[in-house]
């Protein structure tokens, strides 16, 4: 099977306008007609659901939250891109349009790119429209700060709080649109399958937390925005509840998942400690624009920080790559701190961590200036390791945090599954090999508030299809299929909690397909995981609680999932024998230990195809550049 | 190496909506003091489950106090005696070796329990769906910088915005009220211009639908205060109840 993207033809510049000029429409009284499902309440779902509510469509949106406010989404703390040029350093569309295609390591789509950064600046007008309380210079205009990746100020911000702001003008937007009744909000469903007929989507089954019950609902189109995949790793700053089940099920129906193993691992965040630590917390990491990186220049050196003179100090980002300096992109930065810490150079238990430093930005403007733009980040770190930043250093370790890898789309957003949208963090996306910071926003935006709602309205005008009644045979058939999971489940009745099995996978994964890879690390890891799921099949503890509610359930429904998805990632690992973005393989780096991309061999997104019962077969849709040249992603 | 302490937990129990509970007591010894509470309910279950018992049910994601999923009673405290902070962000380091913590769900009438210490808090959302918004459809808004926002301005409406909806307000007022939940959102959008057109029609229909659900009045007991994780202060109450004697005679 060939892929199709269905790129534009044409300048890149206006290929967006010209796609959209082209796209059919339908009319307001046959869009009242239409049922649209949307999975995912976050920046993508609650902005697709809303701006199609708007528009005329019946939408209906399943979240596994209790209220669609709590998307993790919220928990994005740096800022949103834009290219608006307020700050007047030269910034452009043209500019974002590069640094993000750079940023990915030239791995992603030109036309997609070009196309985040052109909707960029109206995400901004829209979100301020909504009442999003972003910061303001004292002359009333909007404040923008620098950001990794960049060297432009282009990044707009609510304190360390920009995620829930915007999500939650994106959420009482959706709001607004449940109270005009164009809005069904589902809450509490675990999304665990996808119906297709003729492969086409035409609905999902969940599970409803609270009854048990599981529901078919039946849509002319499914759009899936349910998020990333960091938890494969157990230990990550995503949410604890944050799942993989729509993606994955979605996959199981004939979805490919693409580069699955284009994982991004953020330099600064809190490091882990006991055993039973449940998650890894984020620093944003805006801190590193104030904040200086360093590391005792003689290994094992256990000095507290204020007794190391500044000479034996190695402000390594600095010396390392003194144009980006501090700012350098996130896997660059994650890579470096690690080796330093293999080599000795760790601060604090175990050595796992290294120093982020404000004492300098709180000599040069003072503390209430820093506490003013970091207020919130440092009340966060306190609370958590019992240390005060403003007199020591943060300990940060770099932890998993995003994934760019996703369901395949092409330039409208459809999934290999016609009727089936993918948006968001779900989706493979525009962020190639490495995202930028403050781009994850950016892009869940644009998909929810301009892109899909175009692209959707096309796929209803041309697609024929009705909706089928909840007792069609392929929901019969779907519903059939996750009650036998979940009876399979039960039957096992080992003696391991789902948690213990989840804590092993993360093991696994960091330490093989992690910050740094290899093949022989990879191959290794396939036979572990195979073990593992062995193990997990055959010793699962999942008591029946005799009650409805039944939080292990969920869990463990999530841990199978992530377990199918853990061989996806470490085989994608292993075939992409190269180094890009933040894929690293040991084997391909230069003497200065910088990432080789083999442009000849991978220049390619790959694409990951469900067969029952055999391997996946992987496919490739070729990238080709025809404004910006691939060269060395150089931050030196 | 991080201290260890034993703690004993009396934990609210309840199968289901409408089911009977009570407390049932769990020791914990020689957890470490870096663990958060809920971790250490977590460890806690995984006890329970390898002794084919039900886990303890308690409401959490994101934990790191900004989804605002979790939050109970600890000794009677919501999300615990730590000021500015949600209990997944409550470590046991704040209490003492052999200390005994009392949990219990939020209690009011306006959030029916469903399980041991989880409860629904959607009647949250219905106030926001009453007019928690401002009317602005995609692709209507003008340029950005076209509406400008004075910096003291901007701070005090986000100041307003960072309610997280955990519902600690509700749970440790004598009247059940959500008088600062709504007050907050309200203050956000009055404090800047997009939110003018809706303004009074805002605070009528958002009031009528806190009184519709079942929370109580506001008689200032400040207790909201002092427990939000957000430092919301409750001096939006008394500018809420301005607002509406505005809007009702204007």
């Amino acid at each position: 099977m060939a892929l199709d993207p269905r790129l534009p033809s044409g300048p890149l510049e206006t290929a967006w306008q010209r796609c959209r000029a082209e796209l059919p429409l339908i009319s307001p009284q046959n869009k009242r007609r239409l049922r649209v499902l949307v999975v995912g309440s976050g920046l993508a779902g609650a902005s697709a659901a809303a701006t199609l509510a708007e528009q005329g469509y019946q939408v209906r949106l399943l979240t596994y939250h209790d209220s669609p406010r709590r998307a993790h989404s919220v928990a994005a703390q740096g800022g949103i891109n834009a290219a608006r040029n307020y700050a007047n350093d030269g910034d452009s569309v043209q500019r974002l349009f590069r640094d993000t295609v750079k940023g990915g390591d030239f791995r992603a789509r030109e036309a997609g790119c070009f196309r985040l950064a052109e909707i960029s600046g109206a995400i901004i007008d829209h979100c301020v429209a909504q009442g999003v309380p972003f910061a303001r210079e004292y002359g009333g205009t909007l404040a923008t700060r620098n950001f990794g990746g960049a060297q432009v100020s282009r990044t707009f911000y609510a304190r360390g709080q920009t995620g829930q702001q915007l999500l939650y003008g994106a959420y009482q937007a959706l709001m607004r649109q449940v109270a005009a009744g164009r809005v069904e909000l589902l809450s509490r469903r675990d999304v665990l399958d996808l119906i297709t007929v003729d492969g086409v989507a035409r609905g999902v089954v969940c599970r409803h937390q609270l009854s048990g019950a599981l529901e078919a609902h039946t849509a002319q189109a499914v759009l899936l925005a349910s998020g990333g995949y960091s938890n494969v790793y157990f230990l990550s700053t995503n949410a604890v509840k944050s799942n993989a089940s729509a993606i994955l099920a979605a996959h199981r129906r004939g979805a490919f998942f693409a580069n699955p193993c284009f994982t991004q691992i953020h330099p600064t965040c809190i490091p882990s400690g006991d055993p039973g630590q449940s998650k890894l917390t984020l620093m944003s990491e805006s801190l590193r624009n104030d904040g200086r990186l360093w590391v005792p220049l003689r290994p094992g050196d256990d000095r507290p920080p204020a007794a190391i003179p500044e000479a034996e100090r190695d402000y390594f980002l600095e010396r390392l790559y003194p144009a980006y300096g501090n700012m350098a992109p996130r896997d660059v930065a994650s890579r470096r701190a690690r080796e330093l810490c293999l080599a000795g150079h760790g601060v604090g238990p175990g050595g796992r961590s290294v120093y982020l430093d404000l004492a300098e930005a709180i000599g040069r403007e003072g503390l209430p200036a820093i506490e003013a733009r970091y207020g919130n980040l440092l009340e966060m770190y306190e609370r958590i390791t019992g240390e005060d930043p403003r007199l020591t250093p943060f300990r940060i370790y770099p932890a998993p945090h995003y994934t760019m890898g996703g369901l395949w789309v092409d330039y409208q957003l459809m999934s290999t599954v016609p009727g089936l949208f993918v948006l968001g963090e779900a989706n493979f996306s525009e962020h190639g090999a490495n995202r930028l910071g403050a781009s994850a926003l950016m892009q869940g935006l644009a998909d929810g508030y301009f892109i899909a709602p175009a692209t959707v309205t096309a796929w209803l005008a041309g697609a024929a299809h009705g909706e089928i009644p909840a007792d069609h045979p392929a929901c019969q058939e779907a519903l059939q299929a996750v009650a036998d999971r979940i009876t399979a489940l039960r039957a096992i009745a080992g003696r391991r909690p789902v948690d213990a099995f989840h804590r092993d996978l993360g093991a696994l994964m960091i330490a093989s397909c992690g910050i740094s890879r290899s093949g022989p690390g990879l191959e290794r890891a396939l036979g572990d995981l195979a073990a593992l799921t062995a193990a997990f099949r055959a010793d699962l503890a999942l008591p029946d609680p005799g009650t409805p509610i039944d939080a292990e359930l969920e869990k463990a429904l999530r841990l199978e999932d992530f377990l199918a998805l853990a061989e996806l990632m470490l085989r994608d690992a292993l075939a992409r024998q190269e180094s890009c973005g933040a894929h690293f393989r040991e084997e391909h780096q230069s003497e200065q230990g910088e990432a080789r991309r083999d442009d000849e061999r991978f220049a390619h997104i790959a694409a990951w195809e469900h067969v029952p019962g055999r391997a996946p077969r992987r496919h490739s849709e070729p990238l080709a550049y025809t404004v910006i040249s691939p060269s060395e992603r150089s931050y030196r | 190496m991080s201290r260890r302490l034993s703690l004993t937990l009396r934990i609210w129990r309840q199968a289901g909506p409408g089911e009977g509970g009570g407390f049932e007591v769990h020791r914990l010894e020689g957890v470490s003091a870096d663990l958060s509470l809920l971790e250490a309910l977590d460890g806690l279950n995984e006890r329970l489950i390898a002794q084919g018992q039900r886990p303890v049910g308690f409401e959490h994601d994101c934990r790191e106090g900004i989804c605002g999923s979790c939050g109970f009673l600890v000794n009677g405290q919501a999300h615990g005696p730590r000021a500015l902070t949600t209990v997944c962000q409550l470590y046991l380091r704040e209490f003492a070796d052999g200390a005994t913590l009392t949990l219990e769900p939020f209690r009011a009438r306006a959030f029916p329990p469903l399980q041991d210490l989880a409860v629904d808090r959607s009647a949250l959302d219905r106030i926001i769906e009453a007019g928690g918004y401002c009317s602005v459809n995609t692709g209507s808004a003008p340029e950005a910088n076209a509406i400008l926002v004075g910096r003291e301005r901007a701070a005090s409406a986000f100041d307003t915005a960072t309610c997280i909806g955990c519902g600690a307000c509700v749970a440790s007022c004598p009247n059940a009220s959500a008088s600062l939940f709504s007050a907050a959102k309200l203050a956000h959008l009055a404090q800047l211009p997009q939110g003018q057109p809706e303004r009074g029609a805002r605070v009528r229909a958002m009031r009528q639908r806190m009184e519709a659900e079942g929370f109580g009045g506001c008689s200032s007991h400040l207790e909201c205060e002092a427990v939000c994780p957000k430092g919301i202060s409750a001096d939006w109450i008394s500018w809420m109840q301005r607002e509406t004697r505005r809007v009702e005679r204007p």
